[in-house]
């Protein structure tokens, strides 16, 4: 019996009540990448990225160059104030290439084909105007894909995620290592740069597989085997470390569960995101909070899914998005718990169960904390079934709705009915208006 | 579908009505007084008596210049269908009217043969004996071995029921014209070809007999000519006076105005060069005297190679000789195309005339309805361009010179106000203008026409004045080109305005019942189907048939003067305002039966008579303002869709997939008893290409439904499912049964868009999101294996979208339904027993839900705030009000309307030739099950 929160199917707070089949992949969709306000592009396995309308889920263009999946996108969006803006996005692939595209008119704008190995990742310091692009070494690149420096081969495996940190320095996830690389302008040129490796960082027991940059001061990593380290931007050391949130018996607040094996599987830190006060964590099958001030999980959806959430994103209204490899996307809503004067939590429905004794102290303990701290959680408002399979990434665009990719070969994007039929209502009164329709009426 | 006729039967009973909820009257075109034998127990549709044919038959024949008139094929070419019907008798009736009085010959001042090129006249007959009526379309096709070149057609409508020919005289008139215009554009293609070998032929001769005169003058040093020489030297001459002759002849018939022709399909073979005919033909006296030059052959000619043979001096005319065959005078592939269209004439005109006026009504009420008519019903047929379309334009033409034309009839003298509009007719038939140019060969037969004329008239006079026993009588309504004049004199006389094939049947009616055998000849107006299209200032001598008249010798003018008002000015000007009279004349012989204004008038005036229902319901035509106006029809979204339509459309005319879709869902027992029910006409009626098959799924649809509503308790919400978009799926073993289900349930679903149904009757794979996109009812199969697992895990998976009727365990499981509309629609208690009957029932109130939702939909303050600063808010609850008291809808009800008005805006905003992305509107509702 799937212990999976469910929702019925009664969904007042889910907005979503429309939706739009987008198709034209033909293998699993992975990455959506925002191109502006009502454009994104969408690639995946068959190495085809396709630009799309967010608003009406028009195809735009498809893009063809790569021969072999996409393993990375970034957009590059130049925003000269001499020259007009210009949306471009940089692709990947496993053929070894790196093709730059003009989202204005579809077009291949140049390509890169002399990579010694996959680029796993790409970064565009937007500041320096240059872009990172990360495989089994780092290499700099200018708008003009001029090769401006490289860094001597790091290893085999590749740079496994990137991201930019303040005074010019990037950190990059290797192996089980952090680097920390400085952009340094050289002597020689006037657009030259060097690329210096700067520290290494090896706190991680496990593979790093999540890295994001929260704000100037602190980013954090996570790890395969469900480590969380906080890192100060600036110096590079560790702030704070959880290591063994997954495990139910430390946090009270949540239904403790029977578990018969912890698989890594099931705490690997699949994602992270943050908002500046929290991290949130895509650990396993769960969701976890992080609060960086309290430096503790605040709340935790242990079971969020039927199987691992690989993709979650925060969204402005306290609500948080997670899809999951079992199909499903899922809102969630931080929820602060009503403060109740006694705690009603019978000891002995935990004797039942033989948990009593271990939960005893953790309850007290909580207790303790939770006379001064308000306790948070995280409800479901809403799930969005559409995926016959794996939903890879999805990408929210505020007032437009949401894009979902999948394996399935299909992208979804999800709108609110009402505010689609009062536009159409709009599209349409303004169309009466041009065919002077609308005289005729009374 | 809005009504049919047995529906229509019923309208006037007032008990009926109320029981029924109150419903607002109906419209004024629907309705028609009861049958007034209904009484008697007679059935209104019985067979006319004593017509020895079973159903409705085209019939071609021809005036043999060796035998006579004689009948050359039937459509359908079917023994049963003609029965006992002497259709060698009724040739000769037909051709007998044939009042063109086709002239060919020397016109005196000419020096040549001329080729007149006659319009064709359209008479209606009726042979009480037989008990036949028949719409008579008379042409005249060329052929260089009949006498004067020209050998006489006709093609003949025939049926039972006079009021139809009638009534349908329009739309015959429009069909058979373009009949007619590809059978005679065949034969101008087959004629010049003759011409061509004939020339060569006589070139070759000549070159023959040159080289023997000049022999002859070698071989002879005498001084004087001998006989011989001097015959050789005639034969020479009348060889080359026979070359003139027919090098005018041929260029006579190439200079012969192109038409266009409406539709395309007749004429593939239309040169690009038409626009430039006119005046080619003026340019071409002189080349084409050439019969050799590539430039125009290219047009007419495609003969590989001719051996030229020689010709006998005397080829005098023998009876012995076979005449060309009509498919030999037409191209064959003109000729098939010609009976393509004559079997469409055939099936549309298929059925009783109270249907076809229906449906004629109904089709072009749905026109109208451009925004909402795509929700429920058919609107693919709603391309084919009704025959009146094409005239629309004229029209107001028409209507504008009718005031000028009623001023200068005014002035024409008047006889008796009954007979005045015969004699006039007479008076103004072109011919007479005609026959005073012709030489002294042909005025006998003229004459002779005349004098029957007489006659009848005589007769007629007679008639009226008591006289009873009468063997034969003609009456003259009007024939061609004076058509218009004399339409005018008669309303002058009468009515105001009065629409002449009526008026002249009310007028003739009681008359009639006395003479034993009539023969009526309505209002026939010339070229109808040549002005409209020709008529446009490019082309200045279009109307004038003959553009190397005025050129050849200006004494000669063969333009039809049908307006004694109207002086012949030799600009172009002045010409062309001719023209446009007799368009408009034209146009209000053609169009009067449009006005509806009228009919009241005349409705009333037979009744008092005999109580008879003379005039069955008029063939609606849209006045130009008024209801049409309010929103732009969707001409151009259809367009960018035709290739789907074309095709679908294509498939439903077609027999087999027809068939397989009656198999598909048959109900063996449903489908007698409505045969046995509404097939009150000896034909089934189609409503439109491929109707048939249409109607027949109609009818089955709506008794599969009646009995689903019967037989399920759950049917409420399964319908209001349908209703809402929420896609329903029927689940079940078997195949026939989930079938018959879905087709039951079929009526209830609203289109998405013009181009399909959102049904699909058997899936047997799992079904995907996508499905529920395109798809509103699915038939799935339940199986037992593991792929059926799948099936049943991705129903469950997708069951937030889906309503599922469990056709095996009898269950339903869905949202909700507390309204109102669905009761009405679908009520199990219904006394409705007809499968079709339901049926119309289920769209008059689908019709009321779609005119809520068009209204809901296009009131702009429900949408959009008043001022700038209203709130959201108070448009919301202004739009729930609207939908709560406006239109008084209850709970679901509200969202059913929701749902259409969103296909309709949808349908509203879309770009045409652009498909748009289907997209899947639902809701969070919690799902309940039901069970019987």
């Amino acid at each position: 019996k799937s212990s999976v929160q469910t929702i019925g199917e009664e969904q007042i707070q889910n907005p979503y009540t429309e939706l739009l089949v987008l198709k034209g992949h033909q293998d699993i969709v992975r990455f959506l990448v925002q191109v502006d306000d009502c454009r994104f592009a969408s690639a995946g396995d068959d190495g085809i990225i396709f630009l799309w309308n967010a608003q009406t889920g028009e195809k735009l263009y498809e893009l063809h160059g790569h021969t072999h999946k996409i393993t990375a996108i970034a957009p590059f969006s130049s925003s000269d104030v001499t020259e007009e803006k210009t949306d471009l996005i940089i692709t990947a692939s496993a053929d070894r290439t790196v093709i730059v595209w003009d989202c204005a008119s579809g077009r291949q704008v140049q390509k890169v084909s002399c990579f010694h190995s996959t680029v796993k990742c790409l970064t565009v310091l937007q500041r320096l105007n240059v872009w990172l692009s990360g495989g089994s070494d780092l290499c700099v690149w200018n708008r003009k894909l001029d090769l401006l420096c490289k860094t001597s081969h790091l290893t085999d495996a590749g740079i496994s995620a990137l991201v930019e940190l303040p005074k010019n320095c990037v950190a990059a996830a290797v192996g089980k290592e952090l680097i920390i690389f400085r952009l340094s302008a050289s002597n020689n040129g006037s657009e030259g740069w060097n690329i210096l490796e700067v520290k290494r960082l090896v706190d991680h027991q496990d593979n790093i597989s999540s890295l994001v940059s929260v704000n100037d001061l602190t980013f954090v990593t996570g790890s395969h085997i469900g480590e969380l380290i906080v890192w100060d931007a600036l110096d590079w050391t560790k702030q704070a470390s959880e290591c063994n949130f997954w495990d139910s018996s430390v946090h009270p607040d949540v239904q403790p569960e029977i578990k018969l094996s912890q698989s890594p599987q099931e705490t690997s830190v699949q994602h992270l995101t943050s908002d500046e006060e929290c991290v949130f964590a895509a650990v396993g099958k769960g969701i976890y909070v992080y609060n960086l001030q309290m430096k503790r999980v605040i709340a935790c959806q242990r079971t969020a899914h039927d199987s691992s959430v690989l993709h979650i994103e925060k969204l402005p209204n306290r609500q948080l998005i997670s899809c999951s490899e079992d199909g499903s996307v899922r809102i969630w809503e931080l929820r602060e718990k009503q403060q109740l004067p006694a705690e009603p939590v019978p000891t002995g429905f935990f004797n039942m169960w033989g948990f009593g004794r271990a939960n005893k102290q953790a309850n007290q303990a909580a207790k303790k904390m939770h006379e001064n701290t308000p306790v948070y959680f995280l409800e479901l408002v809403g799930d969005l079934i559409g995926h016959s399979s794996a939903v890879q990434m999805f990408l929210y665009f505020g007032e437009l709705g949401l894009a979902t990719c999948s394996a399935d070969h299909l992208i979804i994007l999800w709108k609110d009915g009402e505010r689609e039929s009062s536009l159409r209502s709009l599209t349409l009164f303004k169309k009466l208006a041009q065919n002077g329709d609308l005289q005729l009426k009374l | 579908m809005i009504s049919a006729p047995d529906v229509v039967a019923f309208t006037r009973e007032e008990e009926l009505e109320d029981d029924l909820y109150r419903e607002p009257p109906l419209p004024e075109e629907y309705s028609v007084p009861l049958f007034p034998f209904a009484g008697q127990g007679a059935n209104p549709w019985a067979k006319v008596a004593g017509s020895k044919f079973t159903r409705d038959f085209i019939l071609i024949s021809e005036f043999s210049e060796q035998v006579g008139p004689q009948p050359l094929l039937t459509i359908p070419d079917d023994a049963k269908v003609s029965g006992t019907f002497d259709l060698n008798y009724f040739s000769l009736r037909i051709m007998s009217v044939d009042y063109q009085a086709s002239f060919v010959g020397h016109p005196p001042g000419s020096a040549y043969p001329k080729l007149n090129f006659v319009e064709d006249s359209k008479v209606v007959l009726g042979d009480s004996k037989e008990g036949a009526f028949a719409y008579v379309h008379h042409l005249t096709l060329y052929d260089l071995e009949a006498r004067g070149f020209v050998r006489p057609f006709c093609m003949a409508y025939i049926s039972a029921d006079e009021h139809k020919i009638m009534q349908q005289f329009q739309e015959l008139s429009t069909e058979f014209s373009k009949a007619s215009e590809c059978l005679k554009t065949g034969n101008r293609k087959a004629f010049a070809n003759e011409l061509e070998k004939k020339l060569k032929d006589l070139d070759y001769t000549r070159t023959v007999l040159h080289n023997e005169t000049e022999q002859q003058k070698k071989a002879n040093d005498k001084g004087y000519y001998t006989t011989q020489a001097i015959e050789k030297a005639n034969e020479l001459a009348s060889v080359e006076k026979s070359i003139i002759e027919h090098q005018d002849l041929l260029r006579q018939i190439r200079s012969y105005p192109y038409r266009k022709l409406k539709d395309s399909e007749f004429h593939p073979y239309e040169p690009e060069c038409s626009l430039d005919r006119a005046d080619m033909g003026n340019d071409q006296d002189s080349a084409a005297s050439d019969p050799a030059e590539p430039g125009e052959t290219h047009l007419f000619t495609r003969v590989p190679s001719y051996t030229p043979k020689l010709i006998k001096a005397k080829s005098a005319k023998c009876f012995d000789k076979k005449l060309k065959t009509l498919e030999e005078l037409c191209d064959v592939y003109f000729f098939t195309q010609t009976l393509d269209q004559l079997h469409h004439i055939e099936r549309t005109f298929r059925g009783d005339v109270c249907y076809l006026l229906t449906e004629q009504i109904s089709r072009a009420l749905l026109k109208q309805q451009s925004v909402t008519n795509f929700l429920f019903e058919d609107v693919s047929f709603l391309d084919e361009k009704p025959p009146e379309k094409q005239y629309r334009g004229c029209q107001g033409l028409g209507q504008d010179a009718t005031d000028e034309k009623c001023s200068e009839e005014s002035l024409a003298p008047k006889v008796v106000i009954s007979l005045g509009s015969y004699k006039s007719s007479v008076e103004c038939v072109p011919i007479k203008m005609e026959q005073e140019m012709e030489d002294s060969e042909e005025p006998k037969m003229s004459e002779s026409v005349m004098s029957e004329h007489q006659e009848n008239l005589d007769y007629l006079d007679a008639d009226i004045k008591g006289s009873i026993s009468s063997g034969e009588s003609i009456e003259v309504l009007g024939t061609e080109k004076s058509g218009s004049g004399l339409t005018k004199s008669e309303s002058q006389a009468s009515l105001p305005v009065m629409p002449s094939p009526q008026a002249g049947r009310s007028k003739v009616g009681s008359r009639r019942t006395v003479s034993e055998d009539s023969i009526e000849v309505l209002s026939t107006c010339p070229s109808e189907s040549l002005i409209p299209e020709d008529f446009k200032a490019s082309y200045p001598s279009a109307i004038n048939e003959e553009p190397y008249a005025d050129d050849d010798e200006g004494g000669l003018r063969f333009t039809p003067r049908v307006n004694p008002g109207v002086d012949d000015g030799q600009d172009d000007v002045s010409k062309q305002e001719s023209l446009v009279q007799v368009d408009a004349a034209c146009c209000i012989g053609k169009e009067s039966p449009n006005f509806l204004e009228a009919l009241p008038e005349l409705g009333q005036k037979p009744c008092e008579e005999d109580g008879v229902v003379r005039i069955p319901p008029q063939p609606y035509r849209p006045a130009e303002q008024g209801l049409r106006g309010g929103f732009p029809s969707h001409d151009g979204l259809s367009g960018g869709l035709l290739p789907y339509e074309l095709d679908s459309r294509y498939l439903s005319g077609s027999r087999e997939v027809s068939k397989s879709s009656l198999d598909e869902c048959s109900d063996s027992t449903s489908y007698i008893s409505s045969a046995a029910s509404t097939c009150s006409d000896r034909t089934p009626s189609p409503a439109h290409l491929g109707g048939a098959a249409g109607e027949r799924h109609r009818k089955r649809a709506g008794q599969n439904a009646l009995r689903f509503i019967r037989q399920y308790p759950f049917a409420h919400p399964a319908i209001y499912s349908l209703l809402s978009g929420r896609t329903l799926v029927v689940l079940g073993e078997d195949e026939a049964m989930v079938k018959k289900l879905v087709t039951a349930l079929s009526i209830f679903v609203p289109n998405c868009g013009v181009y399909a149904k959102p049904v699909k009757h058997w899936v047997t794979s799992p079904l995907h999101l996508v499905d529920f996109q395109k798809w509103k009812l699915i038939g799935l199969q339940r199986a037992v294996s593991p792929a059926g697992v799948n099936v049943l895990h991705a129903l469950s998976r997708y069951s937030r979208y889906l309503s599922i009727l469990d056709a095996d365990s009898k269950t339903l499981r869905c949202p909700l339904y507390r309204g109102t509309v669905v009761a009405r629609l679908a009520d199990h208690r219904t006394q409705i027993k007809r499968g079709s009957t339901y049926y119309m029932h289920v769209q008059s109130i689908l019709t009321q839900l779609c005119s809520k939702a068009f209204l809901f939909t296009f009131c702009h303050h429900l949408h959009l705030p008043i001022s700038e600063r209203e709130p959201e808010e108070s448009v919301v609850s202004r739009r729930m009000n609207f939908l709560k008291h406006q239109l008084g809808l209850a709970n679901e009800d509200i969202k059913i309307v929701q749902y259409l008005a969103e296909l309709l805006k949808l349908h509203y905003i879309q770009e045409p030739g652009q498909g748009g992305n289907p997209l899947l509107r639902f809701d969070y509702v919690p799902s309940f099950l039901y069970k019987i």
